[in-house]
């Protein structure tokens, strides 16, 4: 969690990129991971496949499916990356839906995350109520921050409450929509970004949704600490595989000149 | 004295441990809005004067409960069919459509969505829609469009636009998926219309209070045909389990009457072809709810498979668990062929044809022993028109 919360100190226009463990092939994670490092990523969000992934369009969707096919599973995840702090700095989030999470055993997985130097995790169905009640203290006591997504639809009231329990960033989904669905930012969502900013929130916001070229990012780091791009970057490792030349190539297009 | 059991939902839409809404923050407004109006909606004269008026001129009910003489005689006891296939449409499934669809038009909403298996719940959410003159899109596997051709054709018939859902495995599941994908893309004038008694809270209280009224009318009907005011079991097949809530809903503080649920084992319990979720017995969260489910030993949710389209969920509503877990009903499961012999045997002795569904609530009265003097009520759910090129297939007529 500090390396995470020092990144958001420190820095602003954040280029999170999200990509799924497993995918193209069951075991390009650390490639991928080391290219992005390389390539001048900031934070990573590595998914964790679910075979009913309600939230996601159809990039992602296909991404999940595929590493599924291909073996991945939570338990082969943790292996992949138990060395991962042997080489990798930036920080790292874990993102995938509760029941994969709920069947390997929460206090498990949580433990996990703590030896192998993961620094939060998103798990968008894990209602802000259960999480309080039950997980909130387990998930802090071992450095795990919890991303809790908001939406246009979120009300004030709920932004701050979601904002008093954040430790790590606030990710601000930009639209109403599943992953991977929109090219432009629309003047209604620049509303929505504005009312989020005249919150005064403590947590640091990252846009993500529909964030997928450099004009989409730019335009994300004016209105917050940065930007999560996802189906985007699955589409080229889709196109290319773990080629770290192009990773670096992509992550360099979308940040451009932003640092 | 021990303390009285609740078996309906508390505020947060949980049955004991089970239910809850697990679903992601898009849809929380949603459903947010829907649990605060729900209940005042329903229990409102405006909607009762409506929805009662619908259930009888529209729907055809009371469903009649009717005494099955020549089985009876066979099984020794007195065997009561209560009969949801004679509704409009042929089956249950209106009961709740008419009823979600009133609470949508309550609510201001214009589209509604849905998803469907077989194409049962489509057909009834489409034949509402038609009804009340409201668009309506309905998400279907790809695979069970090529198999369900007829209902895809009434769907559209009755307006509807069919959506294929081209995800995962391409049926049930994935349908419901997509129809979440929808109403997380369409918050404000979409309302989802969910078929059965699953999803995140308000769903399951809401779909089980919709059907309630078939147990409403067995316990009328139970009291003027016998000489007792309850019957001594009530049987009813589950998938998701929106007919055997809707049949247990006015028994269920009622101890005297043993409630008894058949799940489709398909192939056999431990044959990996199979959908009765409760004998599988594992905890984990399905579209929005936490109940038993299939699912690998990565928590990857498997693809169930039963004969009968509309019990091949790979979850089960979240109340039914509780009922499991309380053994405050029986859970029973009958194979793809216990089925198809109960459904050739009620045809002959009754003439009635029924849906591939409700013959595994047939098939129980195999597998219990029950005394002269008991009532036995089963759930007829729905009828077997759209299930005969199966039924040709496998009896060769």
């Amino acid at each position: 969690m500090k390396r995470l919360q020092q990144l958001l100190t420190d820095k602003k226009n954040i280029c999170s990129v999200y990509y799924t463990a497993g995918y193209p092939n069951l075991d390009d994670t650390m490639t991928i991971l080391q290219s992005l490092e390389e390539g001048g990523a900031d934070l990573v969000e590595l998914g964790m496949p679910f075979s009913d992934p309600l939230a996601d369009g159809p990039t992602i969707q296909a991404s999940s499916e595929q590493a599924l096919e291909n073996g991945m599973s939570i338990n082969k995840l943790f292996e992949q990356i138990k060395n991962m702090r042997q080489s990798i700095r930036i920080p790292v989030v874990l993102m995938g839906y509760f029941n994969p999470v709920f069947k390997y055993d929460i206090e498990k997985f949580v433990e996990r995350c703590r030896e192998v130097g993961v620094d939060g995790v998103i798990i968008p169905d894990l209602p802000f109520d259960e999480y309080h009640e039950k997980y909130q203290t387990l998930f802090e006591d071992a450095g795990l921050a919890n991303i809790f997504l908001i939406t246009p639809q979120t009300s004030n009231e709920r932004i701050r409450l979601i904002d008093d329990n954040s430790k790590g960033f606030i990710y601000v989904v930009s639209s109403a929509s599943v992953t991977g669905a929109k090219k432009d930012v629309e003047k209604e969502q620049i509303d929505y970004f504005n009312r989020v900013n005249s919150l005064n929130l403590k947590a640091p916001r990252l846009i993500g949704f529909g964030i997928s070229n450099r004009s989409t990012f730019e335009t994300a780091c004016q209105h917050a600490s940065g930007a999560i791009i996802g189906s985007a970057f699955v589409k080229l490792l889709g196109e290319y595989g773990a080629n770290a030349e192009k990773i670096k190539e992509f992550i360099e297009e979308v940040k451009g000149g932003l640092m | 004295m021990t303390e009285k059991k609740n078996y309906h939902a508390d505020k947060n839409g949980m049955y004991g441990r089970f239910g809850g809404a697990y679903i992601p923050e898009m849809l929380y407004p949603n459903i947010e809005n829907l649990k605060s109006v729900y209940k005042d909606i329903i229990q409102s004269d405006a909607f009762q004067k409506q929805y009662k008026s619908l259930l009888k001129d529209y729907v055809g009910r009371p469903s009649p409960l009717y005494f099955a003489t020549r089985l009876s005689e066979k099984y020794g006891t007195n065997i009561y069919l209560k009969r949801e296939d004679l509704n409009h449409t042929g089956a249950h499934k209106i009961n709740n459509t008419v009823g979600q669809i009133l609470i949508a038009k309550h609510m201001g909403k214009k589209r509604i969505i849905a998803e469907t298996g077989a194409g049962q719940h489509g057909v009834a959410t489409a034949t509402a829609c038609a009804l009340m003159g409201m668009q309506c899109v309905v998400y279907m596997g790809e695979v069970d469009i090529q198999r369900q051709a007829p209902n895809v054709a009434r769907m559209k018939m009755l307006g509807a636009e069919v959506i294929a859902a081209t995800s995962g495995s391409r049926t049930l599941k994935d349908a419901t998926n997509e129809a979440l994908r929808d109403w997380i893309c369409n918050p404000e004038d979409t309302f989802y219309l969910i078929g059965s008694v699953v999803g995140p809270h308000p769903y399951p209280d809401m779909v089980a209070c919709l059907q309630a009224v078939i147990s409403e009318e067995i316990k009328q009907q139970i009291k003027e045909k016998t000489d007792k005011d309850y019957p001594d079991y009530v049987i009813a097949c589950v998938g998701g389990g929106s007919n055997a809530a809707g049949s247990f809903y006015h028994f269920l503080d009622d101890e005297r009457v043993k409630l008894v649920a058949v799940e489709a084992s398909g192939m056999g319990v431990d044959s990996g072809e199979t959908a009765a979720t409760i004998a599988l017995g594992d905890l984990g969260i399905i579209h929005g709810s936490l109940t038993y489910l299939m699912q690998s030993d990565d928590g990857q949710i498997t693809e169930p498979y039963s004969i009968s389209a509309g019990l091949d969920y790979p979850g089960i509503g979240p109340q039914h668990a509780h009922l499991f877990d309380t053994n405050r009903a029986q859970f029973l499961s009958a194979t793809d062929q216990e089925a198809l012999d109960a459904a050739l045997q009620l045809t002959q002795l009754e003439g009635i044809i029924p849906a591939l569904e409700s013959a595994h609530a047939l098939a129980a009265l195999d597998k219990m022993n029950f005394d002269k003097n008991e009532s036995v009520v089963i759930t007829l759910s729905g009828r077997g028109d759209k299930d005969m090129a199966t039924y040709m297939d496998r009896f060769g007529f």
